[in-house]
């Protein structure tokens, strides 16, 4: 196999030239949250490593994770990160196709160190038989991909932590890379998860940044996740925050509260549980994010955000209705007539069983 | 179980069983209670100003002559933490929208930033209180473990409800989920222990004015 090209080359290359690569390292420093001075640090670390082969593997997803992905505008940080790295499979976004395809995924396969990044949940119920791609099951696919690879890169909540196809009741089985880890089902690598339904375009670019220039895994949450894009939780990073402190609401989408730019707590907004980037890089160029456009956040970089209750109730109400009520009700009423009854009954026998003391009594 | 699953089951499942304990454990003993009932005073009923169950409501909540300045801390402590807690309680704004949830009824929010004022007030008060029972050796020796229990129990809901609010020691899903369990704790203990005086503390008052009254006695 003929040597990877570094990544200055490659640029070269493609006719790239050396500011354009600086602007993108600047912008990729203050992405990850770092001085400004990092950026020709930068520039040299992702200079000289070689491209890494990356392979992406699509397993129960509905492609929203690369939609988000290419909906980046051009060209930028997005399309630069493409050029850094070899992204020898993807079902979306290879030309190849059949068994062609296949066969570029076993040859990346070839050179240990690759990186391998998971869209997708993977179903493990009645031996995985739920997604195959080329008549490999997705369990098979990951099994074998992961033995060789340096990191698993979990892109969106199916990956992360088995998102919607994991909703109960989850008739595929479906789990999340990390769980699959945990039971021992593929080798354990080190895994990083960005999750989101979609996870935002510059998170998922930034965190693959980090990773190439410093080699290492970003420091992570508990939940898996990079620190520094799901450090804070939208309610903390909110521009409507003020609002909530304030006590003002919006009781509907269309009251004055909601035209006014008031809080959607009581509409059900997720922030205040909910880690990601959403309030600070926005989507869409900066345009803007889901609460900024009226609705309340989802909760979707979180796991079990599908069953976590209703969308649209607030975070301190009850999740589901209280259906033991009723019957507690009922019950406490006949267990208290019940008990009364009781105390009733001792009451007449101690009656019954009275005896007048008499002066002889007192004396004995 | 993660976080979020902790709090997916305290706000469902968890939810559900605690108001039904409560609920249970309230009517049944509401129920007890009132059925018991009493032999019927067969005296001459006497008369007395100052003397009668409504008297005696008033009266108990307000300091008997000289008490206040021996017991300082008993009444401005209880007082303190009392209404405190009833702020922090029903004039928070995810509490108002649980309210709202549970029963229909809805009222306008305080401020964050003095809900925040009343929680640390209560449980400064609530400290204080502790220290006292604990100090006095009276107070010590009357006190048995249902008034430390009752304590924690009650504490322990604004304490985790502030760190949460305030990102404190443990990330924010994590405690609004333990929070939620104490006060769902909190929940299923009122109904059988002394903090059952929600719902006794008038009547019980009402009564002992009541039956003294009948003999003359204001209480």
């Amino acid at each position: 196999m003929s040597r990877r090209p570094t990544i200055a080359e490659h640029l070269a290359r493609q006719g790239i030239s050396r500011r354009a690569f600086l602007k993108f390292c600047a912008a990729t420093a203050s992405l990850m949250a770092l001085p400004p001075g990092m950026a020709p640090a930068i520039a040299e670390a992702l200079g000289k490593i070689r491209r890494p082969s990356v392979i992406w593997l699509s397993f129960q997803e509905c492609t929203g994770c690369t939609e988000s992905l290419t909906r980046s505008h051009s060209p930028t940080v997005e399309s630069l990160i493409f050029d850094m790295i070899s992204l020898d499979y993807h079902h979306t976004l290879m030309a190849a196709s059949g068994e062609a395809a296949e066969r570029a995924r076993e040859e990346a396969m070839q050179e240990p160190g690759y990186l391998v990044l998971v869209d997708g949940s993977i179903p493990v119920k009645d031996g995985g038989i739920y997604s195959a791609i080329a008549g490999i099951s997705n369990l098979q696919m990951l099994k074998d991909t992961v033995e060789n690879a340096a990191a698993v890169v979990s892109i969106g909540t199916c990956a992360a932590y088995g998102g919607i196809p994991m909703a109960n009741p989850n008739p595929t089985g479906a789990m999340g890379v990390q769980a699959l880890m945990d039971q021992g089902l593929i080798a354990r690598k080190p895994v990083i998860n960005v999750p989101g339904c979609p996870p935002i375009p510059v998170v998922i670019t930034g965190v693959l940044a980090h990773y190439l220039t410093f080699s290492e895994i970003p420091a992570l949450d508990a939940l898996g996740r990079p620190l520094n894009f799901y450090g804070d939780s939208i309610h903390d990073r909110c521009y409507r925050r003020p609002f909530y402190d304030q006590g003002k609401f919006a009781k509907t989408f269309d009251d004055e509260g909601a035209r006014k730019g008031w809080c959607l707590f009581e509409l059900g907004c997720k922030g205040p549980t909910t880690h990601n980037a959403c309030a600070t890089t926005k989507w869409n160029d900066g345009t803007s994010f889901p609460i900024e456009s009226g609705h309340g956040c989802l909760g979707c970089s979180e796991p079990n955000f599908w069953d976590a209750g209703s969308f649209y109730k607030a975070l301190s109400a009850p999740a589901d209705p209280l259906t033991f009520a009723a019957g507690a009700v009922v019950a406490g009423a006949a267990v208290g007539v019940g008990m009364s009854f009781i105390n009733r009954a001792k009451k007449s026998s101690a009656k019954s069983a009275h005896e007048t003391a008499t002066l002889k009594d007192l004396e004995k | 179980m993660n976080e979020i699953e902790l709090l997916n089951w305290v706000r469902g499942p968890g939810l559900n069983i605690a108001v039904a304990v409560f609920l249970l454990g309230t009517i049944w003993r509401l129920f007890e209670i009132y059925s018991l009932g009493r032999k019927k005073d067969l005296s001459a009923p006497r008369h007395a100003a100052g003397a009668s169950g409504l008297h005696t409501v008033v009266r108990r909540s307000l300091p008997p002559p000289g008490m206040l300045k021996r017991s300082p801390v008993s009444y401005i402590g209880g007082y303190t933490f009392h209404i405190g807690l009833a702020i922090v309680v029903f004039f928070f704004a995810p509490h108002i929208v649980l309210i709202e949830n549970l029963i229909g009824l809805s009222w306008p929010a305080l401020p964050s930033q003095l809900i925040d004022l009343a929680a640390v007030v209560t449980m400064a008060a609530m400290v204080l209180m502790l220290v006292d029972r604990i100090n006095k050796p009276v107070k010590r020796y009357l006190s048995t473990f249902e008034d430390y229990f009752t304590w924690a129990v009650t504490f322990l809901p604004v304490l985790t409800g502030y760190l949460a609010v305030k990102h404190l020691l443990l990330p924010y899903t994590a405690m609004l989920a333990l929070h939620i369990l104490s006060v769902e704790i909190l929940l299923i203990v009122l109904p059988f222990t002394k903090l059952f005086h929600v719902f006794t503390l008038f009547a019980s008052r009402w009564y002992n004015g009541n039956a003294n009254a009948h003999k003359g006695v204001p209480v």
